[in-house]
């Protein structure tokens, strides 16, 4: 069972400091949400005040349809993976995972039952007397969601579960953990920094900075129609070039700009005469024979792409990512290129107004 | 034991220990190569590392172990004038022992009941003061550990040690001003006119309990916090997650995280408590019996040296032996508590 979770203008405050800022969410039964956002944006306080272990200042939590004000974290439907895990190194694999029934004086029997299903379920099948030390980090973390899915959350809140694994196996269990998801159906609320993360698993992003929450959408909209410039350039790499606006039309803005004048897609807001950036993706310039002039300072190969670092004219930095068969090797320190990209692969955002 | 064996004792043992230390690390680096890490001495040099051995042997051996054999020594002997010692006379004998048990050298028909109640009174109010004081400090070692903000943990840990930096003896007086027929309490409880004559907590020994709890309440504190503390604070915030209540988590998350430093706090308390003199001797009541009064009176009221040395003996391996119990009893090892 899943619950839809409703973060109704929630405002946080730590005396002075306003941790989060008029949130409004709406994330649907069983849905994979994901909160992305720079370390101290105020996703760890949203997802500690949907667990119970904070109140919010103003606005209101709902859980399936149910104010959740003064229901202590003891007694809500959701279940918290902690960024160290948190896993009990007193207690065996199967203890860890039962825990939860303990509590709740469900017998000793059916609590083993239980967790060697959940051990099943998260591929560690027959690990249930091991100790806590003995199990391997990948391990530890199916031990651990096992652990919260034991309740029957209809919430499984993940405070950066993967952080402190390495990268191969990092994603890897993003796959395992959306396969989780989909096995059992329960809305997943996962906490990341990471774009990456937050991208290949999740069915909506909320993009979170300053204690707002800046853009919510699936990846896709998120990578593609960013709708802020913090947005634009904290998810996945991006050139931004500012300048003012000259011109409007067709869908299409025109911005002066200290390289010359450039065209993008209108990001919506936007005056003429008003400030604002054009931001392009670094793998969607190409070397053209007319367009920005710069020179390449550096060459980075990363096999299926290569990144290039250029220096445009008023000292102004680009970086370009060629795939292979664009020749990029031709591209040695040094050289004097022009750099151009097609006006829909641009786009135009407004300075954020204070 | 002669006074020249004894010399040697002192002045030979030291360099033996050193010198088996030293050919316990040449055994070992020749059994693990090259490859082993340094060892004591490459790590500290020559010099440190034979200071470092020869004092702790030294300490071990003339401050502990040579002074607990002469007295184990004494307590087998009779009480003789300095003239018939290591005479015809000076026999190795269990006089001691049995007069503690049956109030007389060698009639075993009566049980010496004063001394053996007193014995069975002190370790067992120990054991009470222990648990009252484990009682108190637990609420506070876990609010300073978990709870309060660091500022809030200093100014508490300041108001705790304040108060011992008054001496033993003066605090024990403070507690008798405290309890006395004409002390506070008992004004103010005249005054509340909850009670028309005074209560008499010195003779009831409220105030000999009380000054012995209040006196260990930092040796209990101590080792709690520091275990508590050392606790994941996420630990607490699962298991609180996971549904359980406030006393769930403290039974089967805080305490058996902090089990070694409940057992060595407890250890402390209750062995320092069996084996307290000053809080007694000055707060007890006329009828308070408390062992170690006695075996002070052994020593320095009797003059007899050898009873005293018993008494004390057999006090010692008491506490000894049930402290092991209990620790066998909770399953808590030595090296845990030394942790």
């Amino acid at each position: 069972m899943s619950a839809d979770i409703d973060i109704d203008n929630v405002t946080i405050r730590f005396g002075d400091f306003v941790a989060v800022k008029d949130v409004s969410l709406k994330i649907a039964g069983g849905e994979f949400f994901s909160i992305l956002g720079p370390s101290g944006c105020g996703k760890t306080t949203i997802l500690r005040t949907i667990s119970g272990f904070l109140e919010p200042t103003l606005g209101a939590v709902r859980i399936g349809g149910k104010d959740m004000s003064g229901v202590g974290p003891n007694k809500r439907p959701t279940a918290l993976i902690f960024q160290n895990l948190a896993l009990f190194p007193l207690m065996s694999v199967a203890d860890n995972i039962s825990y939860g029934l303990k509590v709740r004086g469900i017998p000793a029997k059916e609590r083993r039952r239980k967790a060697d299903d959940l051990l099943a379920l998260v591929a560690l099948p027959g690990t249930g007397d091991k100790k806590i030390g003995e199990l391997s980090g990948g391990q530890k973390q199916r031990v651990a969601i096992a652990r919260a899915l034991a309740v029957e959350p209809q919430v499984l809140l993940l405070d950066e579960p993967l952080s402190a694994l390495d990268l191969r196996l990092r994603q890897h269990m993003r796959t395992e953990l959306r396969a989780i998801q989909r096995r059992v159906g329960v809305t997943f609320i996962y906490i990341t920094h990471d774009q990456g993360e937050a991208l290949t698993m999740s069915d909506r992003v909320a993009v979170m900075n300053h204690g707002v929450v800046e853009q919510v959408g699936d990846g896709r909209t998120i990578y593609d129609l960013p709708t802020t410039p913090f947005v634009a350039s904290f998810v996945g790499e991006n050139n931004g070039v500012t300048g003012r606006v000259r011109a409007l039309f067709d869908g299409l803005a025109e911005i002066e700009t200290p390289l010359g004048p450039m065209k993008g897609r209108d990001g919506g807001g936007l005056d003429v005469g008003a400030p604002a950036t054009l931001f392009i993706r670094p793998e969607q310039l190409r070397p053209e024979a007319d367009g920005v002039r710069a020179r390449v300072t550096a060459s980075a190969f990363e096999g299926h792409v290569t990144h290039v670092r250029l220096d445009a004219e008023p000292g102004h930095k680009l970086v370009m990512s060629l795939g292979r068969d664009l020749g990029a090797h031709l591209l040695t320190p040094g050289l004097e290129i022009c750099v151009g990209f097609a006006p829909l692969d641009a786009i135009v955002l407004a300075q954020a107004r204070a | 034991m002669s006074n020249a064996f004894t010399a040697y004792l002192i002045f030979l043992s030291p360099p033996a220990v050193a010198l088996v230390f030293v050919l316990m690390s040449i055994a070992e680096r020749r059994r693990a190569g090259a490859l082993a890490e340094p060892g004591f001495f490459a790590r500290n040099g020559w010099p440190v590392a034979i200071f470092l051995i020869v004092a702790v042997a030294f300490w071990a051996l003339v401050m502990i172990v040579l002074p607990s054999l002469y007295m184990i020594d004494y307590s087998f002997h009779p009480k003789l004038p300095p003239s018939q010692r290591g005479g015809p006379k000076d026999i190795y004998t269990l006089a001691n022992y049995r007069y503690f048990l049956f109030g007389s050298p060698d009639d075993t028909s009566h049980w010496n009941s004063t001394h053996l109640y007193a014995f069975w009174i002190t370790i067992f109010v120990s054991m009470i003061i222990t648990v009252v004081n484990f009682a108190v400090c637990y609420p506070l070692a876990y609010f300073m550990a978990q709870v309060a903000r660091p500022g809030a943990v200093t100014r508490l840990m300041l108001l705790l040690v304040i108060p011992y930096w008054i001496n033993e003896i003066l605090r024990a007086f403070a507690f008798r001003v405290l309890f006395g027929t004409g002390g506070v309490i008992n004004a103010m409880l005249i005054g509340a006119g909850l009670i028309h004559d005074p209560i008499d907590f010195l003779g009831a020994d409220v105030a000999l309990y009380a000054g012995l709890t209040y006196a260990y309440v930092l040796i209990m504190m101590f080792p709690l916090y520091n275990a508590i503390e050392s606790l994941d604070h996420n630990q607490i915030e699962a298991a609180r997650d996971l549904g359980a209540p406030w006393w769930r988590i403290h039974a089967e998350i805080v305490l058996p995280h902090a089990k070694p430093g409940v057992a060595s706090g407890a250890t402390l308390v209750f062995m320092l408590c069996a084996g307290a003199l000053a809080a007694p001797l000055i707060l007890g009541g006329p009828k308070t019996l408390w062992f170690t009064p006695i075996v002070y009176d052994r020593f320095f009221q009797a003059f007899n040296w050898p009873q005293g040395a018993a008494y004390a003996l057999v006090l010692l391996i008491a506490c000894m032996v049930f402290v092991l119990l209990v620790m066998r009893l909770f399953r808590v090892s030595l090296s845990e508590i030394a942790r």
